[in-house]
């Protein structure tokens, strides 16, 4: 092997490897940033000794035990080895060799533990949304400063400051590494499943032409969300978000056109969602659901992407179904996005009248004023209504509100398409009322 | 019962000559009409052997060959997997493959998933279906 | 990125020999490090190709074979779908398979959307609006 060939073989080791090795550190020393150090520091002997002496047949052991060496050096340093052992109850050793089968010991039991104490502190409530989200990809996700710096289009030195601050700030607040209990835990969970979700939507949401990172994003929060589902499976909410993302995911390959436009979940080819994800993506829904967490918010929107994917074609959507859901989320998870989307299901499963009255009662609120949608929607509702001239006018402002160009495009069809409408309407006698 | 549907390589797949429309069309819409069957479990197109590589374990030691390999007719270019009720059902669907693939020649292969209960009671198999493994949908 | 794994046959798997009680709990702990890792998509073992069969298309003409087939070397016996970074990542993957003596694993990258860049053509994309035309002409 080459010394690139090898160094390709470290760098997928280190994705395997690290975030595990990170946690265990991170129990010994009881510092997330102390522990990526050890973990680096390791990482660098590996790139010196594995070119010439090939990759090891249990590396993730050898990162381990070369960073353990260095952990109770530091240990020694800070004081802390003889108040460790009589943690561990254990009589003080002098020696360095007899020290590590205790804390190998120790250390083998809580592999799993580890890996959710650092998920949860790397979510800290203390740091900010940034912080966490780079914190979180760093450590649990193994990415790189620069992969992580590309996937937000941010500037690398930016994204270590951020990751330098936030190891300062845990350690000042000197945050325990461990996971949180009781009351605690479900607001924590919380955090978690928010860092995931905005770095799955960060992938999901990205505009055609970007570099191929975005959808890699998606890849890793998925990644990351199965593993906290293997690490804390009775938690209805981890597999409810899970569940969301596998089929979200699912229709990745249908969502762009052939000119990189957006294709609506309505008009895209189901042909091309992914069933592998989708089966995924309902089995861990129904897990969610055998746990009892049904109505959790992520549980409902993946119902909600559940009915999609079972429909063959979209004229199969189960949209009573999805208003009836879209109602329980409106009262667990209550937001002006959310009626919007509850008034559309309504409108598919019950005719346009019905969604427009829910519709109507959302244009004064402030927080969907420059929401292009709202006027999209409601601009949908009155053209099936045949209100074409109020129709245009929401389409129009529709079109101005919007970045997206090919949007605005399809909504100033739209719009002219209404006016035509409206024209021939004057021609001819219009027929009275509403169509049915 | 399910049943992994195999398009062995060849030449041309082997080459990475990419589909042309006509066929990437044709595939399209015979996956569609296996989708919307509720047949089709998965399926996706494997890149030349190229991009590939080999594991050999001899006496449990793994040792890495990069790809390409030459035997084409012993590769794969891609599969699919099917839950249908018989492998006459299963030979049914794959004899509907576009014929325009590999200007009219090519070979696909059926096989038969095991499934969990095929194994007999099993402490391992039984904590394999904890984990969600192999289930039949 | 995905890859395919896949496991070659050898005459005992084509004889339809299970695995042992300690060959599938090793099996069973590496499918179980592949799921916590968040890589594993799919992992399955395939029947004897006995119970299988071929469809060969030559010529206009269309043959079916029922199995077995002879040559144990080109045969698959199980696979697992991956969802990893890199060719490396999954080979550093299969040199954990728990295999005692002889096997062999072949890995391969599975298309993704993006490798067919620019396969969208004018026609086809046609295609694309009309079906779309005719989904949104079933609303109104």
């Amino acid at each position: 092997m080459t010394v690139s060939d090898t160094h390709r073989a470290i760098d997928a080791v280190w994705r395997i490897e690290s975030a595990r090795l990170i946690a265990g550190l991170a129990r010994l020393v009881g510092d997330v940033g102390a522990a990526e150090d050890l973990a680096q520091d390791a990482l660098v002997v590996a790139l010196e000794r594995w070119p010439e002496a090939g990759v090891p047949d249990n590396p993730g052991a050898w990162l381990m035990a070369t960073a353990k060496h260095r952990a109770i050096d530091l240990l020694r340093r800070r004081s802390l080895l003889q108040r460790k052992h009589e943690q561990l109850g254990h009589e003080l050793e002098e020696r360095q060799e007899s020290a590590v089968p205790d804390l190998d010991a120790a250390l083998d039991d809580h592999v799993g533990d580890d890996l959710l104490r650092l998920m949860f502190t790397a979510c800290h409530p203390l740091l900010s949304t940034e912080a966490r989200v780079a914190l979180t990809l760093r450590l649990v996700g193994g990415l790189t400063t620069e992969e992580i710096a590309r996937a937000f289009l941010v500037p690398a030195a930016t994204v270590a400051q951020r990751i330098v601050r936030a190891k300062r700030t845990l350690a000042e607040a000197q945050v325990p590494f461990e996971v949180p209990r009781g009351a605690e835990l479900a607001a924590r969970l919380s955090s978690v499943l928010e860092v995931l979700y905005l770095v799955f939507n960060e992938g999901y949401s990205a505009t055609a032409g970007d570099d191929w990172m975005r959808p890699a994003l998606c890849e890793d929060a998925l990644r990351l969300g199965r593993i906290l589902a293997g690490l804390a499976p009775q938690e209805p909410e981890v597999h409810g978000l899970v569940a969301l993302m596998e089929i979200q995911a699912s229709r990745s390959r249908a969502r762009l056109g052939p000119s990189g436009e957006p294709v609506l979940l309505l008009d895209q080819n189901r042909a091309r969602w992914d069933q592998l994800l989708i089966r995924r993506g309902l089995e861990a829904l129904r897990r969610a659901e055998e746990l009892g967490g049904a109505e959790g918010p992520y549980a409902l929107q993946a119902a909600i992407a559940a009915c999609h994917a079972r429909a063959r074609v979209a004229e199969d959507t189960d949209w009573r179904r999805i208003t009836a859901l879209y109602a329980s989320l409106a009262r667990v998870a209550p937001s002006p996005v959310v009626e919007l989307n509850r008034a559309v299901a309504l409108s598919m499963a019950y005719g346009p009248a019905a969604g427009l009255e829910l519709v109507d009662g959302l244009t004064s609120e402030p927080a969907l004023r420059t929401y292009h949608l709202l006027p999209a929607v409601r601009g949908d509702l009155l053209d099936r209504l045949g209100r074409w001239s109020e129709a245009r006018a929401e389409f129009e402002r529709a079109a101005a509100l919007t970045r997206n160009a090919r949007e605005r495009e399809v909504l100033t069809e739209r719009a002219e398409g209404c006016a035509r409408r409206e024209a021939e309407s004057r021609r001819t006698p219009a027929p009275t009322g509403p169509e049915a | 019962m399910r049943f992994l549907v195999i398009r062995k390589a060849d030449q041309a797949t082997e080459a990475g000559v990419p589909p042309t429309e006509e066929l990437l069309a044709a595939m399209g819409s015979y996956n569609e009409e296996m989708v919307k069957a509720g047949v089709m479990l998965s399926g996706d197109g494997l890149q030349p052997s190229s991009k590939g590589a080999r594991v050999k374990f001899s006496g449990g030691k793994p040792r890495v060959i990069d790809g390409p390999f030459t035997e084409s007719k012993e590769l794969i270019a891609g599969f699919s997997i099917l839950q249908v009720d018989s492998k006459e059902e299963a030979i049914e669907w794959v004899k509907r493959w576009p014929v325009i693939d590999g200007d009219g020649e090519v070979e696909i292969e059926i096989r038969r998933l095991f499934e969990l209960e095929d194994f007999g009671p099993s402490e391992a198999i039984d904590r394999m279906r904890e984990v969600g493994f192999a289930k039949p949908k | 990125m995905r890859f395919m794994l896949l496991v070659k046959a050898d005459k005992d798997s084509e004889a339809g020999i299970l695995p042992s009680e300690k060959e599938l709990a090793d099996m069973g702990v590496y499918n179980d490090e592949l799921v916590k890792a968040g890589v594993m998509l799919a992992g399955e073992g395939l029947q004897p190709s006995s119970k299988g069969a071929r469809v060969k298309f030559s010529g206009g003409k269309r043959t079916v074979v029922d199995g077995p087939f002879a040559e144990s070397k080109e045969l698959v016996a199980g696979f697992w779908l991956i969802e990893v970074k890199s060719k490396e990542e999954a080979i550093e993957w299969v040199k954990r398979v728990p295999f005692a003596g002889e096997a062999e694993i072949e890995i391969r990258q599975v298309f993704e959307a993006e490798d067919f860049g620019p396969a969208f053509t004018p026609e086809l994309r046609e295609q694309e609006e009309r079906q779309r035309a005719q989904i949104a002409a079933k609303k109104r």
